[in-house]
């Protein structure tokens, strides 16, 4: 084959078939790849990857042939990786008896073999199924400066703007050659000048922007390129604490499944932004305003598909990307001010919240009283993928209410900002 | 009357007056493919409600012309398995440079799937976009050069 790449003579070796005929086609993938966005070297994976391909959907037979390839060729991933959440989980969401036909037999029928083929690949254990595969309970934290070949639109751009990590936004499979090679491409999001930002969002909302909103309002304008976000710091802060986090997660899964951003910087908050300042910004860099107009007008875009538009909300969904330790206590905090403020004991809808085992295990620990309330009130626990979930067509059907713009994207779920979920959980309507 | 653009082939080939299906904005790949490919669809009808230029158009053996593709990391692989599963479009037309995902999607199909690819030229310009309308017939050549009827 043709290509541009320098490769060395080790991985020029690989590309010809030293390391057999799989491996082979890995190099050509990775190489082609590379030359596609010009890179001309391949620059080493620093510690474990991160997969987006969790769920065993049987409609994904070509990827599970690739897979057998790899295993096949006794190829895997030295470093193991973590992988994005299940997409079930019958003892806390609840299924009738036809939707879980439909999840264990139709759709997810291939869910057990593909977790072996996981497994055989290099997973890092039972609980490795999440989004947010960067919490410090999952045991996946890059540092700053470490090159990752991940996936997860939420979990790069996560890595990349708030831990200061350099992962391109890779597909599924490829994140996978790359753990597998042990090296990834340099290009873009790798690369100081791919870091640098082409548009300026001035914040200038007279309150705090609801992440999931600016976040949208964000990946809509500038798609995949890098902002920069000035007058964010003067509503959250110039502290990178668990708080800070949680709202940079929420922001980045918005700005990354409304558009493509990779990577983003807030003014005086993450950490290339307070190193460099104003010098991340490119010299033709556009400027993008953000009002309270604007965050409305973005809002109102979003249309209402549910089969019936005027149904009453059947079950909520929070927590996509999965939430954290702090946020679980927010959200618990959140629930016992409505409900006394409603003179009630119980959620009125079915409310499931998501977040990795670990961090459930954590919270079940360290905030026993605020995870016990949680459970009093009605609330499930779980650490599927609520889109999985949404996934089943008659899933898909019900009236479902979300806090998650990146759900409201890619399913029937409307969207509504965490003190309306809240409301309408407890009140059984709008 | 027809007009010439010319790209570059980043998954070079040879498409013959084929439909061109227009999108001026991103196209999110999971989202337009998910539920067709799901439901094991002959043909993918786009379900990506955000984009109306695609929203329920048929894009199996069509020319998606686009400015690149947005939205969740799994693209690529969902760009490979409906070409694995022989219903995806035959090429796709990029303004802009591709992006990282598309790039995986045409990429993984041309490596991965023994007698199938998706065409794939990038860098034809706002003029192109501008310019090709739905319905209107493709021809493309193997050095990234885009005839459109």
């Amino acid at each position: 084959m043709q290509y541009k790449m320098k490769l060395t003579p080790e991985e020029e070796g690989i590309l010809n078939g030293s390391q057999g005929e799989v491996m082979a086609k890995v190099m050509k993938s990775l190489v082609l790849y590379g030359d596609a966005f010009g890179a001309e070297r391949f620059v080493p994976v620093v510690g474990k990857g991160h997969l987006v391909t969790s769920f065993g959907l049987s409609v994904l037979q070509p990827v599970f042939k690739i897979m057998d390839e790899l295993i096949g060729a006794g190829l895997k991933v030295e470093e193991t990786f973590t992988v994005d959440p299940r997409p079930i989980d019958y003892a806390n969401v609840k299924c009738n008896p036809i939707e879980k036909l439909i999840f264990s037999k139709i759709m997810y029928g291939a869910q057990a073999p593909y977790e072996a083929q996981l497994r055989k690949l290099g997973l890092k254990g039972d609980d490795a199924f999440t989004c947010a595969s960067y919490l410090d309970e999952v045991d996946n934290v890059p540092k700053k400066g470490d090159v990752l070949s991940w996936a997860e639109s939420s979990a790069v751009v996560f890595a990349n703007s708030v831990l200061g990590a350099r992962c391109n936004r890779n597909s599924g499979i490829i994140e996978l050659f790359g753990s597998i090679l042990g090296k990834v491409p340099e290009f873009d999001l790798l690369t100081d000048e791919g870091r640098k930002a082409k548009w300026i969002v001035e914040v200038k909302t007279t309150k705090k922007p609801e992440a999931q909103i600016l976040g949208s309002a964000i990946g809509m304008k500038v798609m995949e390129d890098v902002p920069y976000v000035k007058g964010l710091d003067a509503w959250i802060g110039t502290e990178l604490n668990e708080a800070t986090k949680g709202y940079l997660k929420d922001f980045g899964a918005a700005t990354a499944s409304n558009g493509a951003v990779g990577l983003y910087h807030i003014e005086n908050l993450t950490p290339e932004a307070v190193e460099l300042g104003d010098a991340l910004i490119r010299d033709d860099a556009k400027t993008y305003v953000i009002d309270d107009a604007e965050l409305e007008r973005v809002r109102k875009s979003y249309p209402n598909i549910w089969k019936n538009p005027n149904a009453n909300p059947e079950r909520v969904f929070i927590g996509c990307p999965h939430l954290t330790f702090t946020q679980l206590g927010e959200w618990a905090a959140r629930f016992e001010a409505e409900l006394k403020k409603q003179g009630k004991s119980k959620v009125a809808l079915n409310v499931v919240m998501t977040s990795p085992v670990p961090v459930i295990e954590h919270f079940k620990k360290d905030n026993k009283a605020a995870y016990d309330k949680l459970l009093s009130y009605g609330i499930k626990l779980t650490s599927i993928c609520p889109l999985m979930y949404m996934n089943n067509p008659l899933c898909g059907k019900k009236a479902v209410i979300t806090n998650s713009n990146k759900l409201r994207t890619y399913t029937t779920a409307r969207y509504f900002t965490d003190d309306e979920i809240t409301a309408i959980a407890v009140k059984g309507g709008f | 009357m027809s007009k010439v653009f010319k790209g570059r082939p980043v998954v070079a080939g040879k498409i013959n007056g084929k439909e061109a299906v227009v999108s001026h904005a991103g196209v999110n790949t999971l989202a337009s493919f998910q539920k067709s490919a799901l439901k094991k669809a002959k043909q993918v009808i786009c379900s990506d409600q955000n984009n109306p230029d695609l929203y329920q158009k048929n894009l199996t053996d069509k020319v998606i012309c686009l400015p690149k593709t947005i939205g969740s990391t799994t693209g690529g692989m969902v760009l490979y398995s409906v070409c694995a599963m022989g219903i995806a479009p035959c090429a796709m037309l990029f303004s802009e440079p591709i992006d990282s995902l598309a790039a995986a999607g045409v990429i993984l199909s041309d490596v991965w799937v023994d007698g199938r690819t998706i065409v794939a030229v990038d860098g034809l310009g706002d003029d192109f976009l501008a310019y090709v309308k739905d319905g209107m017939k493709i021809t493309v050549d193997e050095d990234g050069t885009v005839t459109v009827d």
